[in-house]
């Protein structure tokens, strides 16, 4: 009965991938609206002459890359037309640096949270997890007066910190629950071995938490690359992150509102986070699941 | 090879004393089994030779040199674990060489010496894979080789085959033996398994409620068990119990007599006692020093070799293995008679043996 089952036209099966077809469309379409709205020229966005049956989901009728190139390189902020190029470097800098030291403190703050238990281990670990729960608003002021003190106000470094700050909670939580599932039989063994606590955490465990630091790279990598209120709260004039630059593009512009810069800016803006998570994602799923690492 | 002396180790954790002065001690070469039900401590005094968990008192010498307070790898033991704790990451060579890297051997030394230790083993066809590519059995050797690859003075086995199904525990207890008679290493092996412990030991130290129930040798424990715990958890089936009184030389158990054994001290008239009878100490024909005793036969489990017997005798059950080809006929009533030479005897009420050692 199950083999004729599987051959027989099942009409519910074509219901369930009709409707999420239905469902990945309508998901798409911001998109697809972005993507055509950055390779249109203005009078095409604007229904200007020859142009008059076009609408937001029109495709373009001429790819034009020259918003982006806008966009990249000449689009004006503020008072400076040298469009997103330097701001996108600023933000690669900030993830790379952020990214890293707030994951390897993760990593570390894991090992020794799950395996060298101490006295108020576990309040240290309650403690680092209420900080998982702290909005973002109420810490401005009191971190831009520890800025101040560090005389970091304004500089990449203050930003790094910040973002390192707010993402020691997320990574160390992330970690510990995965060392929990590695038998503690295997920290033994190192210590009979001769391994100190170094070289068991490099040697022995790192190379079994691929899964978990790919979670951790994407959960902090999205982090601080979309975050906007860190950036344009603590950032100095030359050290804005792209999503402060983005937002101060649209916000910018004089006379017509140029849609095809401000959409091939976004795109720009959005590019790295997506590019993470086609690498990354599916080993993103598989790390958030992986349980006790067997043998 | 080393001597390892325990004494007085005690262990608390928090009020609760899991080890109250654990003393044993062995000669270099002594393959000693610490065995027990689970909780007994037995993994603890394990854990705390290796130097993994510290002590609440007591010390622990190894050839003279004092090692509690040292740490693990300044204490020149090695350890294989339950679970193996195999390095994932690392091939079996990998694996195996890891000691010694860990003490800073060159390349060609840690080869040579994984290459010896791999023959010894047979495993040098799997050096190049990865833990997760091994049987059970394979990682089995692999955490042994890792063990034996920096010659330790003292190896510790945690129950190394409680994970690989029967067959393959048997051969690697084998194994295990033979390793030992060749290389004469000094080892403690913990395990709830009594045959394990009575077929590999050269002492064994039987442990309940965190204290050393006795300690001696094999033939020792099995013989001349020290109390009515170490009878019955020692042998299979266990040892039977027949609750009785003196009376003048006889022990009366409810009807039945059996002659109080030649060995026994300290018994007064009226004693409540418990007489301790292996089951492979019943026959169905008479032998120089039995004594006959009737009593109905309840059930009969074939094991192949043996017949495990069922019998109630004067309102006790009590288990005798009989040999397969034993002629008992069917339910009803069967005449036994009892090897009283090794027959043991306990106070009924502290459960110590009453025998003159």
């Amino acid at each position: 009965m199950t083999v004729d089952a599987r051959r027989r036209f099942d009409f519910s099966r074509v219901v369930v991938y009709l409707v999420l077809l239905l469902a990945a469309c309508f998901f798409l379409l911001p998109l697809v609206a972005m993507v055509f709205t950055s390779l249109k020229t203005m009078p095409e966005i604007t229904g200007g002459a020859g142009f008059e049956d076009a609408t937001i989901l029109s495709p373009p009728s001429l790819l034009s890359l020259e918003a982006w190139g806008l966009a990249w390189s000449s689009a004006c902020i503020a008072v400076a037309c040298e469009g997103l190029r330097s701001y996108f470097w600023n933000s690669i800098l900030l993830v790379i640096f952020a990214v890293s030291i707030s994951v390897a403190l993760g990593a570390v703050n894991g090992y020794v949270l799950s395996k060298w238990r101490f006295r108020g281990d576990n309040i240290i670990f309650g403690m680092l997890l209420f900080g998982c729960f702290i909005p973002f608003q109420i810490v401005l002021i009191p971190m831009a007066r520890v800025l101040g003190i560090l005389d970091l106000a304004g500089t990449l470094g203050g930003l790094v910190l910040v973002h390192v700050c707010y993402g020691i909670p997320f990574t160390t939580l992330f970690f510990r629950n995965f060392y929990v599932t590695i038998p503690d039989e295997l920290i033994s063994a190192g210590r009979m071995d001769g391994a100190g606590f170094w070289q068991i955490f490099t040697i022995i465990l790192v190379p079994i938490s691929w899964p978990i630091f790919v979670v951790a790279i994407i959960w902090q990598f999205t982090n601080v690359w979309n975050d906007f209120l860190f950036g344009a709260s603590f950032a100095g004039p030359d050290t804005r992150p792209l999503m402060v630059a983005l937002n101060n593009l649209v916000n910018t512009s004089t006379g017509t509102k140029a849609y095809n810069v401000d959409m091939a800016g976004a795109m720009i803006a959005a590019l790295p986070t997506m590019l993470v998570y086609i690498v990354g994602g599916r080993y993103f799923l598989r790390g958030l699941t992986s349980g006790a690492v067997k043998g | 090879m080393a001597s390892l002396s325990i004494d007085k180790v005690t262990k608390r954790f928090g009020t609760t004393e899991v080890l109250s002065e654990v003393s044993i001690g062995i000669e270099p070469g002594d393959f000693l089994v610490l065995v027990g039900p689970s909780g007994c401590g037995k993994s603890t005094l394990l854990n705390m030779i290796a130097g993994l968990t510290d002590l609440s008192g007591g010390e622990i010498r190894l050839e003279e040199r004092r090692i509690d307070g040292l740490e693990p790898k300044e204490r020149n033991i090695a350890m294989v674990f339950q679970s193996y704790a195999l390095y994932p990451a690392m091939t079996v060579e990998k694996n195996i060489a890891f000691p010694l890297r860990m003490a800073g051997v060159d390349k060609a030394g840690q080869a040579a010496k994984v290459g010896e230790v791999a023959d010894l083993l047979q495993i040098g066809h799997l050096l190049k894979r990865k833990p997760a590519a091994l049987s059970g059995g394979q990682r089995q050797r692999v955490a042994m080789g890792r063990a034996l690859v920096r010659d330790p003075k003292l190896f510790l086995f945690d129950e190394p085959l409680s994970n690989l199904d029967a067959k393959l525990r048997v051969d690697m207890r084998t194994e295990i033996k033979r390793l030992h008679q060749r290389l004469g290493t000094t080892i403690v092996y913990v395990t709830h398994d009594q045959v394990e412990a009575m077929t590999m030991a050269t002492k064994i130290a039987v442990m309940e409620g965190g204290a050393v129930q006795q300690f001696g040798t094999p033939a020792e424990i099995y013989d001349h068990p020290a109390n009515r715990f170490v009878a019955t958890f020692m042998g299979s089936p266990a040892m039977n119990l027949l609750k009785g009184t003196v009376s003048g030389d006889m022990i009366d158990l409810g009807g039945l007599h059996l002659p109080v054994p030649a060995a026994a001290k300290g018994l007064s008239e009226g004693h409540k006692v418990e007489l301790g009878l292996r089951p492979e100490w019943f026959g169905t024909e008479p032998g120089p020093d039995t004594v006959p005793m009737k009593g109905e036969l309840d059930l009969v489990e074939p094991t192949g070799p043996d017949l495990y017997t069922v019998i109630e005798a004067a309102g006790q059950t009590l288990t005798a293995r009989l040999p397969a080809r034993a002629d008992i006929g069917g339910p009803g009533e069967i005449e036994l008679h009892v090897d009283m030479l090794k027959a043991v005897i306990f106070d009924a009420e502290t459960g110590k043996s009453m025998m003159a050692q």
